[in-house]
């Protein structure tokens, strides 16, 4: 015996026209809704963004590597004072062939020894990084070749004298591509120039192994040529450092061998080196820190948006609470004609819920422009994903029918006769 | 007090019907033992001193309102135990209702307040459109279909509420002092109307308490203090 339903398109058209019919006053009731809109859509847009920087520059170290770096001790742990002094310190040759024979999820391994020393080509000198390392360094800092080659066994097994510099480096010494196979002073020892490769680039907070102003040769040749021993000049006097190897690249064979490696060489290296003087850096728990911090983030930035979300559906309750008593009359002749209480709350939440929708569009406009001028003005990257556009409509949209209820329902409390008589 | 001889197939049947008001310790017997037959076709004009009940007894046959005490038949179906969608339903598909004060909805022209019954009856919106301005014909106001109720005059207003009334072709047409708020003029008019709709058939139960507006009743019915003074039965 009941009717057949009206149809809801014919409802959203008659709720957009009396909303329409006062424009100022429905414009006034959506702000609340088109700032926390565009705020969740901006501040997810920000959070996002700075987590997807935060992965690209743990992704550049490579997941399924660990780092280890050599640290030297505070002046405090240093044995003996006076005017010259002795700091023996960090990773062993014996600790690389430890980990690459003890472990076997290790799949590759990158030693490293790092000086800084003179660099010459033609007029030009300047300070650089000399990095002594094996082929394998390549591969496990990828970084595409801009001219000639990289490293290889052979320079590795027979000691070359070849030298591979990172743009930014060939830069400052005036080098190109022109400058390949011409010889180059390391320290006053002659290299021949045999690649030029891509620097790590980027100001990110993450520290990669190589640096924008490196050279590379051969870890060979870096020992036969410059040995363990350095000496700098410091204001007491001189300063002798035994170091080894500074650093060490190790690859995993699986993700999942990752930490538990990490975990092994760690306890390997404290019982060799009770002291300390290293550092083990895992890029997948840098990672997965990375992701725990954005997830805090996000609720952090979801609770302050969501209570301007709060303030603005109470808003437009409230502007339907004054809707329902002012078209009170209107609801009495409805109710007369024969509309059902089901009919009316209808109508009363079509309407909320097109005002609160129309706040979201709104507001999803303000959240897609207000990442632009945050990229613009403080240059920070913002990343607006699709499913924070439809989160936000469908949050309106929940706000809409939230707070549209109770009006609705009061609305459709109204006794039909009193509501007649209401002037 | 009830009518001369029984009514052969009543629309509507009032078998002792109360409406009690309770304000605190006071009580308001707004209609106190009503009983009486309504006869199809029949125009009936309900009329009394003010207070006497003529709007509560009204809004009980317009199914607005449920009585005290009582039982209340439309059809020989018992109306009273009702629930609220039932009663709603009903106005919907066999009442068509007249205002004092017109009651249109003022943010809908002319046609879309004809329409409303339309609406809510789930008619689609080319049919519904055609019926109301067939409609609007029917109480001279077709070149009008598209103002908004605040353009017309008293009397446009009625007869558009009048329209609207008739949309979903009501077996009963309840009108509560159609023509209170109109000059006489213009109220005889409404009234020219309504005796017109009498005459193709339409049952129609209409309070006033001026005599010329009654005259256009075939019926009438003549409260006081909650009970049937006095009917007039021309037959
Ligand atoms: N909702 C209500 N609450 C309490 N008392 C009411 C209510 N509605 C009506 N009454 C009372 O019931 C009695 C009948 O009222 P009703 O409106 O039916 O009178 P009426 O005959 O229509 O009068 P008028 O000619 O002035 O319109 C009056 O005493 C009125 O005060
Ligand atoms: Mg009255």
């Amino acid at each position: 015996m009941m009717t057949r339903r009206v149809p809801m398109l014919r409802e959203i058209r008659l709720g957009i026209r009396t909303l329409i019919l006062h424009k100022l006053r429905s414009l006034l009731t959506i702000l609340g809704v088109v700032f926390g809109v565009g705020s969740v859509v901006a501040m997810l847009a920000v959070g996002e963004g700075a987590s997807q920087e935060a992965l690209r520059q743990i992704r550049q170290l490579g997941s399924h590597n660990l780092i280890i770096d050599s640290i030297k001790p505070t002046d405090e742990a240093v044995a003996g004072g006076g005017r010259v002094r002795m700091v023996m310190y960090g990773l062993r040759y014996l600790d690389e062939a430890r980990i690459r024979e003890g472990f076997p999820a290790v799949a590759r391994l990158a030693p490293a020894k790092i000086i800084r020393k003179e660099v010459r080509l033609g007029a030009t000198r300047m300070e650089m990084r000399v990095v002594g390392s094996t082929p394998d360094w390549f591969q496990l800092v990828r970084r595409p070749v801009v001219a000639g080659r990289v490293l290889t066994a052979l320079d590795e097994e027979q000691g070359t004298a070849a030298a591979v510099l990172t743009e930014h480096g060939a830069r400052r010494l005036l080098a190109n591509a022109n400058t390949l196979g011409q010889s180059i002073l390391v320290d006053g020892k002659a290299f021949e120039v045999v690649g030029i490769i891509r620097s790590a680039g980027g100001e990110g907070a993450v520290q990669t192994p190589d640096q924008d102003v490196d050279i590379y040769i051969p870890m060979t040749t870096a020992r036969r040529v410059f040995g363990d021993l350095t000496t700098r000049r410091t204001a007491a006097g001189h300063e002798r450092e035994w170091v080894e190897l500074h650093a060490m690249i190790v690859e995993a064979r699986e993700l999942a061998d990752v930490e538990p490696l990490a975990w092994g060489i760690e306890t390997m290296l404290r019982t060799s080196h009770p002291d300390g003087g290293y550092q083990i850096r895992v890029p997948l728990a840098l990672l997965r820190q990375a992701e725990a911090t954005r997830r805090n983030f996000n609720i952090v930035l979801g609770s302050i948006a969501g209570i301007s979300l709060l303030v603005g559906g109470i808003g437009i309750m409230n502007i339907m609470l004054a809707s329902v008593t002012e078209r009170t009359r209107e609801i009495g002749i409805r109710r007369a004609i024969g509309a059902r209480r089901r009919q009316i709350v209808r109508q009363f939440l079509i309407e909320t819920v097109v005002l609160s929708l129309t706040g979201g569009l709104i507001g999803v406009g303000l959240g897609l422009f207000i990442p632009l001028v945050i990229t613009q003005v403080a240059g920070m990257p913002t990343v607006v994903t699709a499913w924070s556009l439809i989160l936000s409509l469908g949050i309106s949209v929940g706000v809409g029918i939230v707070f549209g209820l109770y009006p609705a329902a009061r609305a459709a409390r109204l006794d039909p006769i009193q509501a007649l008589r209401h002037e | 007090m009830t009518r001369a001889s029984p009514v052969e197939d009543p629309v509507i049947e009032l078998h002792a019907v109360r409406k009690i008001y309770r304000m605190g310790t006071e009580e308001v017997r707004a209609l106190d033992g009503v009983s009486l037959q309504f006869g199809t076709g029949e125009f009936w004009a309900v009329m009394g001193p003010s207070g006497s009940g003529k709007s509560t007894l009204l809004n009980l046959l317009g199914c607005l309102d449920v009585p005290t005490a009582g039982r209340y038949l439309v059809h020989g179906e018992d109306v009273s135990g009702l629930d609220d969608d039932a009663l709603s339903h009903l106005r919907l598909r066999r009442l068509g209702f007249i205002f004092q004060s017109f009651h249109l909805i003022p943010q809908l022209s002319v046609r879309e307040n004809i329409e409303l019954p339309l609406y809510y009856l789930g008619w689609d919106p080319a049919h519904s459109a055609e019926r109301a301005v067939e409609l609007a014909g029917l109480v001279g106001l077709e070149s009008r279909v598209n103002h908004r109720p605040a353009e017309l005059s008293g009397g446009q207003q009625q007869r558009v509420a009048i329209a609207r009334a008739l949309a979903n072709d009501p077996e009963i047409l309840l009108a509560d002092e159609p023509t209170g708020n109109l000059d006489t003029a213009t109220g005889e008019q409404i009234m020219r109307l309504l005796g017109d709709l009498h005459g193709q058939g339409k049952t129609i139960l209409m309070v006033t308490h001026e005599p010329e507006i009654a005259s256009f009743a075939s019926h009438q019915l003549h409260l006081r203090d909650g009970r049937i003074e006095r009917i007039e039965d021309p037959s």
